[in-house]
């Protein structure tokens, strides 16, 4: 897998908040549609599964296929009940593991 | 228009000319077919016909390229311990291949709301399906338009 | 309807109705703020001698949803790109030892007139030199690294990430400096010259008929303030010298290679002719 994620989550979040979680992380997503120059099939190569766990806790996750866009960018809610840490994944068609934490205060 | 002329000209309009007469024609790849979405949402639903309602699906009317097309969605539910949305099922009915995304929530999504970017290969309904935690299911269908562009390098 | 005829009716009919659709649509409103806070000037008064009254960015020729993509820092799928360039700044490279960071250290502050005055005029080779090539000549004299080959090697990122550091500044040039005037009269005739089998000039389309449509694609004046530009249809970064050749190919017309004088001369004049807008890199388009 190519660059960095992003993720952005409010630094802190009053016990009871739902919060909103954007992410974001480079990767082409090669669909398996495309033909090369040569009119051969281009493999398939893509993210297939993004989860996003809190304090170990499952919180959203997707099973993502090739129609998801390239730069896969997700967004949904967390409701904060504690101070913690989140944790995404990003797992490719070849098994390589992406992950990426980033914690939250309780206010 | 004698022969040479129609060649030449087909040949130096060659994939603006193209592109429009596949979007005519229908694209030669093999796309979903209707039988392929039912499968997957009687597989989903647990042979349940979706019921309408509580689940609302956003997206934008005309798609300005089918590469990027935001979709939303979101499912009116407690989202308690007792109550939730468990997955929803997003699907292209004229894709090559129906399933865009399966989306699972827990109590913990505190709403069951979800956003993300899709591929649309062509003008086509999008379905979501939502399953509950009892059981229940429900879905929506916007139908989107994607255009095909002029020059555009 | 056999299929040759069917192709070359739709072909004559796209080629002389292509500019001409009724549809003539306003671009859509703004203001635009990046992240709620960057002002973005996307309207304003042309220069002296534009042939315009009033430059409008692209943007405005956009979908709101793709606006709403550049509006927000963290969702503009194009600031992925410029996060690369600024690992690569901090990037020890070449026979010297040194990253670009070693000379020029926080980019924020070194660059943040750059991206917004290019290209300028380089007494040494006579000729005007754009981001890409500013970038390379450092490369080479100073880092004693391989230039960046046309779009490769990371030349879109750091491309990109120098330009964002003037984001929302205004974009000028000077082209009083040297013998820039030259390349601007050069510029000039290669973007009001018809060519290619099409028959088409850039003012063809961005100058006589922006705001119409092409098939679905809607024109926008064809300004290059936001340029590199993360383009839905490439779903990446495409650089000003690559969009050339793309439109240029359109027409099917032979293209130029990528910082030619051809090239240089037509970005000259197009920045000239950008002047005034805010820094959009990297803006979105379709």
């Amino acid at each position: 897998m190519a660059a960095k994620p992003r993720v952005k989550i409010p630094k802190s979040a009053a016990a009871g908040d739902i919060i909103t979680v954007k992410t974001l992380i480079s990767h082409k997503m090669e669909s398996g549609q495309r033909k090369d120059g040569d009119g051969n099939p281009i493999p398939r190569d893509i993210i297939n599964t993004f989860t996003c766990t809190f304090n170990g806790k499952p919180v959203f996750s997707c099973d993502m296929d090739p129609a998801v866009s390239a730069n896969p960018y997700f967004e949904f809610k967390a409701k904060i009940t504690e101070a913690g840490t989140f944790t995404f994944t990003w797992v490719d068609d070849a098994g390589e593991v992406t992950e990426m934490t980033k914690d939250i205060a309780l206010k | 228009m004698n022969k040479s002329k129609r060649q030449f000209l087909s040949r130096t309009l060659g994939v603006s000319a193209g592109m429009a007469v596949t979007a005519l024609l229908g694209s030669s790849r093999a796309l979903a077919s209707v039988e392929d979405v039912q499968k997957a949402v009687d597989e989903f639903s647990g042979g349940k016909t979706p019921a309408e309602g509580v689940v609302t699906l956003t997206t934008p009317e005309i798609a300005e390229n089918g590469n990027s097309v935001p979709i939303s969605v979101s499912v009116d539910s407690p989202m308690s311990e007792d109550d939730y949305v468990e997955s929803v099922m997003i699907l292209a009915e004229d894709n090559p291949s129906a399933l865009v995304a399966t989306f699972h929530f827990s109590p913990a999504s505190g709403e069951a709301v979800a956003s993300t970017r899709m591929r649309l290969a062509r003008t086509q309904n999008v379905l979501a399906v939502a399953k509950m935690s009892n059981g229940d299911v429900y879905s929506a269908t916007n139908n989107i338009k994607v255009t095909i562009g002029g020059c555009g390098g | 309807m056999n299929r040759n005829l069917l192709i070359v009716l739709l072909g004559t009919t796209s080629l002389y109705s292509m500019v001409s659709r009724v549809a003539l649509a306003d671009p859509s409103e703004g203001p635009l703020f990046i992240d709620g806070e960057i002002e973005m000037i996307t309207r304003t008064e042309s220069v002296d001698g534009h042939p315009l009254p009033e430059v409008i960015s692209g943007w405005h020729y956009r979908t709101e949803s793709t606006q709403a993509l550049e509006a927000d820092s963290f969702e503009n799928p194009g600031m992925l790109a410029v996060e690369e360039g600024e690992v690569l700044w901090s990037t020890v490279e070449g026979s010297e030892g040194k990253s670009c960071e070693s000379c020029h250290d926080d980019a924020a502050e070194s660059m943040v007139s750059v991206g917004s005055s290019y290209p300028k005029w380089d007494e040494a080779s006579g000729k005007p030199l754009n981001i890409e090539q500013r970038i390379n000549m450092c490369r080479v004299e100073n880092m004693g690294a391989e230039p960046y080959p046309f779009d490769k090697g990371g030349q879109k990122q750091m491309t990109a990430y120098i330009k964002n550091q003037s984001l929302g500044k205004p974009v000028e040039i000077d082209v009083e400096e040297g013998d820039m005037q030259a390349w601007w009269e050069r510029g000039k005739e290669m973007y009001y010259t018809r060519t290619g089998q099409l028959d088409l000039s850039c003012a063809s389309c961005h100058e006589r008929n922006n705001g119409k449509y092409i098939r679905a694609d809607h024109l926008s004046q064809g300004n290059v303030n936001g340029f590199p530009t993360y383009r839905l249809k490439q779903s990446a970064l495409v650089s000003l010298h690559n969009r050339f050749r793309g439109c240029i190919r359109d027409t099917r017309a032979e293209m130029p290679d990528a910082f030619s004088d051809d090239l240089m001369a037509l970005e000259v004049y197009t920045t000239w002719r950008s002047q005034g807008l805010s820094v959009e890199t990297p803006a979105v388009r379709q």
